[in-house]
């Protein structure tokens, strides 16, 4: 009796002990996120009730911000460029991701090569990436439109021209991050088990049965995924539209983000680019809301 | 995985190959371009250059303050990486082995923190560093970065695989937290360590917003920045853009090709790059 109170008495002690120990390692991680994630997340939304040029005293504007960022139709424009670049990135991305995936996940020689190689660009900035593909896409003197000229093709203007430069930065984006996918995917259709297209061979299944019967529905999971992860990260484009285009030509490529930007530290809106900034992680979150509930539809096993 | 056979392999194999192609041309047109004398440029393209030139190497080193611009990223990388290690080690030991009230709660508001959008944080940090004197500065860039959610969650992954019977051994043997942490939690998770310093350094030295809200004086940017006013500096000296480009690229791969192993299991495991 008493020695399991004495047992008791020792775990008490314990547990208190570590609850210390926990917050001693805990602090050089927490203090850090407080200051910088959860503090500056709550003065967003304060900022964004306020007409303020970072300078003179804040005024309180309610909700007039979001009024005026809602009404100004450059938040349309800059919307719709910003959906143009993602239903233009995420298609590409996907199909050859999983092309690419599918092929290499075979036995072929010097697979892991390969694999290397499509991984490369992801490694690389977003600024250098734009950069290459500023000069590869050189109207002019670039070498896509030379090659196009061997064969009498008149390349287009590209990101000079403003209908071809959101295609422009759009081509550029997906050859950084086709490896990235594949990288997913090949993660996803390696835990698929070997046995369940070996029992579809014995049923007689033919390779392209088992493809849309067997591979793609247990892969669903990982495109799933995919599609989240890169609508997310679409909607924040910002890197390469601003080493590429910087918005132009004529404002053709004018992204949310870079209007946040603009709106703070240009025009001296630093309250409309906070309103505009949540307006934009709001929709970020219904788009990301609105696949975790569709996914029951299409993805196996959600 | 289904074997590979026949005429319809190797067309595949061709397929697959000529896409890796695809893939690598931009790197060598980058490379030749940045040896090709700024007069040549743009005239019949050919694989190799002609008379290759360091000319716009020696045009960027000189010109611009390049060197201090690498030095720039390559010491924020460094710092951002020993400090994410640091920082996101102990708290993944706090949630892997060490019981407390509330630990799920606490490890979702850690979580948490990766769904917001770092253009959100934009006004605010940027405030809250002027506030503090911290614009343009060091310092500025790296504070927000001296933590990340992304690493505690990978490390108490890999902490989690440990088996619990060694730091019950090492506790019997009177070792503390500290020493359990440091002596064997720490060593034996090196591999989850390693991919994820390669990872930050990767964000660290590719990072472009922060630093360009944060960052005012040329000789305090880094590689992004510097790459980005070359632009306009250079507007059509696409030689000299092409080697910043090299410079800025480069590290990155070396560093990559070192390390394969560990970012692609990082990526693949996780998907955040």
């Amino acid at each position: 009796m008493r020695a399991t109170g004495r047992r008791q008495a020792s775990r008490t002690v314990a547990r208190r002990r570590a609850r210390w120990w926990a917050l001693a390692f805990l602090l050089p991680s927490a203090v850090p996120l407080v200051l910088f994630f959860y503090v500056p997340m709550v003065r967003a939304g304060w900022i964004s009730l306020h007409e303020w040029n970072l300078i003179s005293p804040m005024r309180w504007a309610g909700l007039d911000n979001f009024r005026a960022v809602l009404g100004d139709p450059t938040t349309a424009a800059v919307f719709w460029h910003t959906v143009q670049y993602a239903l233009g990135y995420l298609p590409l991305v996907l199909v050859f991701g999983l092309g690419i995936a599918l092929a290499l996940n075979r036995r072929l020689a010097g697979r892991d090569l390969l694999r290397g190689v499509y991984f490369l660009p992801v490694v690389t900035s977003w600024i250098a990436v734009a950069v290459v593909w500023r000069w590869l896409l050189n109207p002019t003197v670039g070498v896509v439109n030379q090659v196009l000229a061997w064969f009498g093709i008149d390349g287009p203007g590209w990101w000079a021209d403003p209908t071809w430069a959101m295609a422009s930065i759009v081509l550029a984006s997906a050859w950084k991050d086709v490896g990235f996918v594949m990288i997913i995917l090949l993660a996803g259709l390696q835990s698929i088990p070997a046995e369940v297209n070996e029992a579809a061979v014995l049923d007689g299944a033919g390779p392209w049965r088992r493809l849309w019967s067997i591979t793609l529905p247990l892969l669903s999971p990982s495109v799933f995924f995919v599609v989240v992860i890169s609508l997310i990260n679409g909607f924040q484009v910002f890197d390469q539209v601003y080493a590429m285009t910087e918005g132009g030509p004529g404002g053709a490529t004018q992204v949310v983000v870079q209007q946040v930007y603009d709106l703070t530290f240009r025009y001296g809106q630093a309250g409309s680019g906070a309103a505009l900034s949540l307006l934009l992680f709001a929709v970020i979150m219904a788009v990301t809301v609105v696949q975790l509930w569709g996914q029951r539809k299409w993805v196996h096993d959600a | 995985m289904p074997r590979a056979t026949g005429v319809r392999s190797w067309v595949l194999w061709l397929v697959v190959a000529a896409g890796a192609l695809v893939m690598l041309f931009p790197f060598w047109w980058t490379v030749v371009s940045s040896l090709t004398d700024q007069t040549a440029l743009g005239q019949s393209p050919s694989l190799i250059p002609d008379n290759p030139t360091m000319s716009a190497y020696r045009e960027l080193f000189s010109r611009t303050p390049f060197a201090r611009v690498v030095l720039n990223s390559l010491g924020l990388a460094l710092a951002t990486v020993v400090i994410q290690i640091a920082t996101s080690s102990l708290a993944a030991y706090a949630f892997s082995r060490l019981e407390f009230r509330g630990r799920p709660v606490v490890f979702a508001a850690y979580l948490a923190t990766m769904m917001i959008p770092m253009q959100v944080l934009l006004v605010p940090l940027f405030v809250q560093m002027k506030s503090w004197g911290l614009v343009d500065t060091y310092l500025g860039v790296l504070l927000p970065s001296t933590v990340s959610a992304f690493g505690v969650f990978l490390l108490r992954q890999a902490m989690n695989a440990v088996p619990r019977e060694l730091d019950e051994a090492a506790t019997i043997d009177g070792a503390g937290h500290l020493r359990i942490f440091a002596r064997v939690v720490m060593p034996l998770i090196r591999p989850a360590i390693a991919t994820f310093a390669v990872l930050s350094f990767m964000s660290s030295w590719n990072a472009f917003l922060w630093p360009l809200v944060i960052l005012r004086s040329e000789e305090l940017r880094t590689l992004p920045l510097a790459l980005a006013s070359l632009v306009g500096q250079y507007a059509t000296d696409w030689n000299v853009l092409m080697a910043g480009s090299v410079v800025s690229i480069l590290p990155m791969l070396a560093l990559y090709i070192l390390a394969q192993r560990h970012v692609v299991a990082g990526i693949a495991g996780t998907g955040l790059k």
